[in-house]
């Protein structure tokens, strides 16, 4: 921690400079950086196609970003070309450290179908962080208390709605401690009618000082629980500040199409 | 024994005034037949235990498209899969001893101048080819969200490929491989074309001996169907207890923990 170079900032939770992602051609992410301190609640806006998802799932590199670095808590994950000349991670072991650190929850759930509710809770404390199993279900049952879910402990993912497997892959997440939630449109695949209980969960964590980073359509939750809005388009950051003064007062020209285009 | 003798004579009575089936004869070798299926039963358990085990990392490294492997293990799955078990058997048996070196060998002596050995090392290579491809298939269609969630969470290549991907590819692959079992069992007849006293060997063997046109072969074919039926009630149990995640969900599970189903 001492000796580090002076760039990641250990005062971060999660530090993301300069992004860069293509496929081919085709060029997603244009230099996108982000900054989360501990407790900020953080929503990123944009159509689709803005990039949004993209960034998120750069961070805990489900993909590999072109250029840019990421820290969290000021560890920057090593990044380097290999003898292809690709640009990718150089430490396996650290990548799956970092992301045993920042939990992320899926639009589509992405539960583990062959496991009970209470075994995909506890897989990631048991396999990853090495806790022993009884304390494992005990935190486990726990967290699933907490979300709703204790009486479907013993179901299978696809024997409940996609509001409970939300709320199950929710805790999923948390029972990693993570330092980091990373929220990939959490609501976006749930019918109508499900999209309340989830958010009340996530509103719930944000109310208790989780640090997250929520790629969202949910206008009514980026204005009420984010403590910061970052409105990407075409791959780049067009507009971000505090809630209030985004959603009250948008400067852009886009973010201002995107909000009444939004909002009805 | 009172109950035994009339069992007998009647036995006798059928065979000789009305079928045209000696039943006598067969009831007279039954211990043979049992001694046959052991045999048949070894083969089989033991070739697809061990086919199985080889089956695994092959069909990782298809699936995974490991450069060179995979290749080289598609080519061993096409050149099994594409030439019959008959033929495959006796090239161990027959072909492996015209070389001076293996006959030399250190194997030749206790293993490959044995039929046993050369049918079981026939067949284990045969299942693991089919097995192969099939589990390969089935790696390959584990859902993608799944496996990215195990990314995510840290998990290590080898521990998402201990739960999270063979778990739900052997589920996948769990009604394909009760085919694959029962075609293994079928196919182990060949044992008998190589001297060994398996099921169809002891009817054979009982045909031979007594000038005889189908009671070795109808014995047989009943302990067959008898061992085939026992592996499907054994896939149903295994698909019901390991499949339940696909069936639609019928009862409370706290429920099931106490009720016998």
């Amino acid at each position: 921690m001492a000796d580090q170079q002076a760039k990641p900032d250990a005062g971060l939770s999660l530090q993301v400079t300069d992004l860069h992602k293509s496929y081919g051609a085709l060029e997603v992410l244009k230099g996108v950086s982000l900054e989360a301190r501990e407790g900020d609640v953080i929503s990123m806006l944009g159509s689709s196609g803005s990039g949004k998802s993209t960034f998120l799932r750069c961070i805990n590199l489900l993909e590999t970003p072109n250029a840019g670095t990421i820290a969290v808590h000021g560890e920057d994950i090593r990044m380097g070309t290999d003898r292809h000349g690709v640009f990718k991670p150089t430490d396996a072991k650290q990548v799956e450290r970092i992301r045993s650190r920042l939990a992320m929850v899926f639009q589509s759930f992405n539960l583990w179908s062959h496991m009970t509710i209470l075994e995909n809770v506890i897989s990631g404390p048991v396999h990853v962080l090495k806790q022993p199993r009884a304390e494992a279900i005990e935190r486990a049952e726990a967290i699933l208390q907490r979300v709703g879910m204790y009486e479907r402990r013993d179901y299978y993912p696809s024997h409940i709605s996609g509001g409970q497997q939300q709320r199950a892959a929710i805790a999923r997440a948390l029972a990693m401690e993570p330092e980091v939630m990373l929220f990939d449109e959490p609501t976006s695949a749930l019918d109508p009618e499900l999209v309340g209980e989830v958010l009340k969960v996530i509103r719930s964590l944000a109310e208790e000082g989780r640090t997250m980073v929520v790629v969202t359509h949910e206008m009514g939750f980026a204005r009420d629980v984010s403590n910061k809005v970052i409105f990407l388009h075409q791959g780049l950051i067009e507009e971000q500040g505090h809630p209030s003064q985004m959603f009250s007062n948008p400067k852009s020209a886009r973010f201002r199409d995107f909000l009444s285009n939004t909002r009805h | 024994m009172e109950t035994e003798r009339t069992f007998l004579e009647y036995l006798r009575h059928i065979s000789e005034n009305l079928s045209p089936l000696d039943f006598l004869l067969i009831y007279d070798n039954l211990g043979k037949f049992f001694e046959g299926a052991l045999v048949t039963l070894q083969l089989t358990i033991l070739a697809l235990f061990l086919g199985g085990l080889l089956a695994i990392p092959m069909a990782i490294a298809r699936a995974y498209r490991k450069p060179g492997w995979s290749q080289a293990i598609w080519g061993y799955t096409y050149a099994f899969r594409g030439t019959p078990l008959l033929v495959q058997t006796y090239l161990f048996y027959f072909g492996l001893g015209q070389f001076e070196a293996v006959r030399n060998s250190f194997l030749w002596g206790p293993v490959l101048s044995d039929p046993w050995w050369c049918v079981l090392i026939a067949f284990t290579l045969n299942t693991a080819a089919y097995t192969t491809e099939f589990l390969k298939g089935a790696i390959e269609t584990t859902p993608e969200g799944e496996v990215e969630a195990s990314k995510a969470c840290g998990m290590s290549p080898f521990t998402r490929m201990r739960l999270v991907v063979l778990p739900s590819a052997f589920r996948r692959a769990l009604p394909a491989y009760s085919n694959e079992v029962i075609f293994t069992l079928h196919g182990s007849v060949i044992a008998s074309t190589v001297t060994l006293q398996d099921l169809l060997g002891v009817g054979r063997w009982l045909n031979g001996r007594y000038y005889l046109a189908y009671e070795g072969f109808i014995t047989a074919m009943v302990f067959y169907m008898g061992i085939v039926f026992l592996i499907s009630i054994a896939f149903r149990m295994a698909e019901k207890r390991y499949l339940r995640h696909l069936r639609p969900h019928e009862a409370d599970p706290s429920a099931q923990a106490n009720a016998t189903i």
